[in-house]
């Protein structure tokens, strides 16, 4: 950590500064440092990209590769590409209605989550409710099985176990406390002068809302959508207990693939592959509200 | 609705004739936020109060059971067991703890290395994103391909390295240091992102200053960086350790229900887990959940009276 350190701080010291320490030391050794450290900062950068990037590249060239190519060292990078593991995945495993399964519960989840939360989200920001954020906080600090129980009391009484209803209810557990959390963030940030400017003109309170407040707040609530659908679908608890053959979820099938007695990797692979892509080709495209939405609230302190 | 002309406003009560919209814009506070307080009472409140219920009863086996009410026995049982319980207690603060300690200090590691602009820093922040985004049961399979003694690439590293081969996530030794790895892969980008942004809105005087003094860099992150980033860093090690404490995907992906034969990676939460949907034994599940959650709010009190102290200093 010292030497990454030092090798920021080097490149941000302005080399002419007459007190910088630097010019202490004679002019051949300052040259060779001065090339060193940005070739030693841009190795260290490449070096923290390969570490995040290398295992997911490894997960996409075994689902490319046969069984025999993934247990032979020699046939890491050297192999011929094969569609094979994807023909299980969407023909003996037949993964697309878990697919369509997934799809319907992150949407549903997301949208009633967004229906609810953003008007909640106004509420708690215009008329500072305080305990609102400790309420968001709570739901994250409870562990999830101790609603799971009472939830499959519940679901089970009312006949809803494995159904699409019992599956988006709980999710919201997990995108209803997103979507508050970043809205409330946003609308605090939006002046409420705007709005007052819209009364004086005539609007209700509920007008000024949906005509002025919410179009401004649409980058907010695409932030926390992306982050909502994300999250649900990456959701791997609730349905492991709550889906049933017909609604069940990617990550939930996903899992079923090790239960067998030899483990198909290269299937295996494919299937995380097919789970992955999609929520990484989001975080690529819609990477500044990702960010924006993960890490909301917690520089406020 | 937009019919109100100005004069409405100026009158100390809005016009009575618009009805349904007059109602609403009265009880605004209450009409916004009631759907949502409803659900969070219908499906969080109302059910974490029948866990409560349910941790003094004898619950099990099925949902339609009837069940007796048996006091703190299912609380006086684990706190006794010393076979599954303590143990498992004992490596979700191992897990928690170490985690959280490798997360902050590679995390501010990254931050400080990415902080200032370079040619294709944005792409650079796109590739640390990924882990944060992949979903963790998948990220639990890559791993256990990649760790497989015989055939994965960890041991074929291993040996380019001269080291003998490990067991890793099959290992009873190895597996659970396994899984902080791969927590540590997964989440320490979280912590590089957090501080990341709590480093932009550093005000850069006191650096300056510093440094016109004479400061090395070193000295100034110790004295003046690491200070004012200091609530950033509470706050990222609070989301941290709460989802630390609570992990599952991973090991449930990696290691079964069970959290392996000898249940060398069950954790709290997996055994809570185990408890109630493995063996149906629901009040003594709910129990242990009510262990778990108190050791939840313990840390999170200290964690949050350790920032604050912070904060004043």
């Amino acid at each position: 950590m010292n030497a990454t350190t030092e090798t920021v701080a080097q490149r941000t010291a302005p080399p002419t500064t007459p007190s910088s320490p630097s010019h202490r030391v004679p002019a051949s050794r300052r040259r060779r440092k001065r090339f060193l450290l940005p070739t030693l900062r841009t190795v260290a950068i490449v070096g923290v990209v390969l570490l995040f990037v290398l295992p997911l590249g490894w997960m996409l060239m075994a689902a490319f590769k046969t069984n025999l190519d993934i247990v032979s060292p020699a046939r890491t990078f050297d192999f011929t590409p094969t569609l094979n593991n994807f023909n299980t995945v969407f023909g003996a495993q037949n993964f697309a209605p878990f697919i369509l399964n997934s799809v319907i519960v992150g949407i549903g989840a997301t949208v009633i989550a967004l229906v609810l939360g953003v008007p909640a989200a106004y509420g708690i920001a215009r008329y500072r409710i305080r305990n609102a954020t400790a309420f968001v906080l709570l739901a994250r600090v409870i562990p999830g099985v101790s609603l799971l129980i009472p939830w499959y009391f519940l679901f089970s009484q009312v006949q809803l176990v494995g159904t699409y209803t019992a599956l988006i209810l709980t999710h919201i557990f997990v995108t209803m406390p997103l979507v508050v959390a970043i809205m409330v963030g946003f609308f605090e940030g939006l002046p409420e002068e705007l709005e007052e400017a819209a009364q004086i003109d005539g609007s209700s309170r509920v007008g000024a809302f949906l005509r002025v407040v919410l179009p401004l707040a649409l980058p907010g609530v695409a932030t926390s959508a992306i982050l909502a659908f994300i999250f649900s679908w990456n959701n791997f608890l609730f349905a492991l207990v709550l889906s049933n053959q017909d609604t069940r979820t990617l990550p939930v099938a996903i899992s079923n693939f090790t239960s067998y007695a030899s483990v198909d990797w290269g299937g295996l692979m494919a299937a995380s592959v097919v789970i992955t892509i999609p929520v990484m080709l989001v975080a690529l495209f819609a990477q500044k509200y990702v960010v924006a939405g993960l890490t909301a609230g917690a520089t406020k302190g | 609705m937009t019919t109100t002309s100005q004069t409405s406003y100026l009158a100390p009560k809005p016009r009575r004739g618009t009805g349904l919209t007059t109602w609403i814009d009265r009880h605004l506070k209450l009409v916004f936020t009631a759907p949502a307080i409803a659900f969070v009472a219908i499906l969080i409140v109302f059910p974490i109060a029948y866990t409560v219920f349910l941790s003094f009863t004898d619950s099990a086996s099925s949902v339609t059971r009837p069940f007796r009410f048996v006091g703190l026995d299912n609380y006086a049982r684990w706190l006794t067991d010393f076979e599954r319980f303590w143990p498992a207690t004992g490596r979700t603060a191992y897990f928690t703890v170490t985690a959280l300690v490798v997360e902050l200090v590679l995390g501010l590691a990254i931050a400080l290395l990415l902080r200032k602009t370079f040619r294709g820093q944005g792409l650079v922040r796109v590739f640390i994103l990924l882990p944060l985004v992949a979903t963790p049961v998948a990220v639990g399979m890559m791993w256990l391909l990649i760790f497989e003694p015989s055939i994965g690439f960890a041991n074929v590293f291993m040996k380019s390295l001269g080291l003998g081969p490990q067991l890793w996530l099959s290992g009873t030794d190895t597996a659970l240091n396994t899984l902080i790895f791969i927590d540590v892969w997964q989440w320490t980008p979280m912590v590089v992102l957090i501080l990341l942004a709590g480093l932009s809105t550093l005000p850069e005087e006191p650096d300056e200053a510093a440094r016109v003094d004479g400061a090395n860099a070193w000295q100034r992150f110790v004295h003046i960086t690491l200070p004012l980033l200091m609530p950033t860093i509470a706050a990222a090690a609070i989301l941290r350790s709460i989802d630390a404490m609570k992990t599952f995907d991973i090991i449930y992906a990696t290691k079964g229900r069970t959290g392996g034969s000898n249940n060398e990676a069950e954790t709290l939460n997996m055994l809570a887990y185990n408890e109630s949907f493995g063996n149906s034994q629901y009040g003594s599940a709910a129990a242990l959940l009510m262990l778990f959650l108190l050791f939840i709010v313990i840390i999170l009190t200290a964690l949050t009276i350790l920032r604050t102290k912070g904060n004043r200093a």
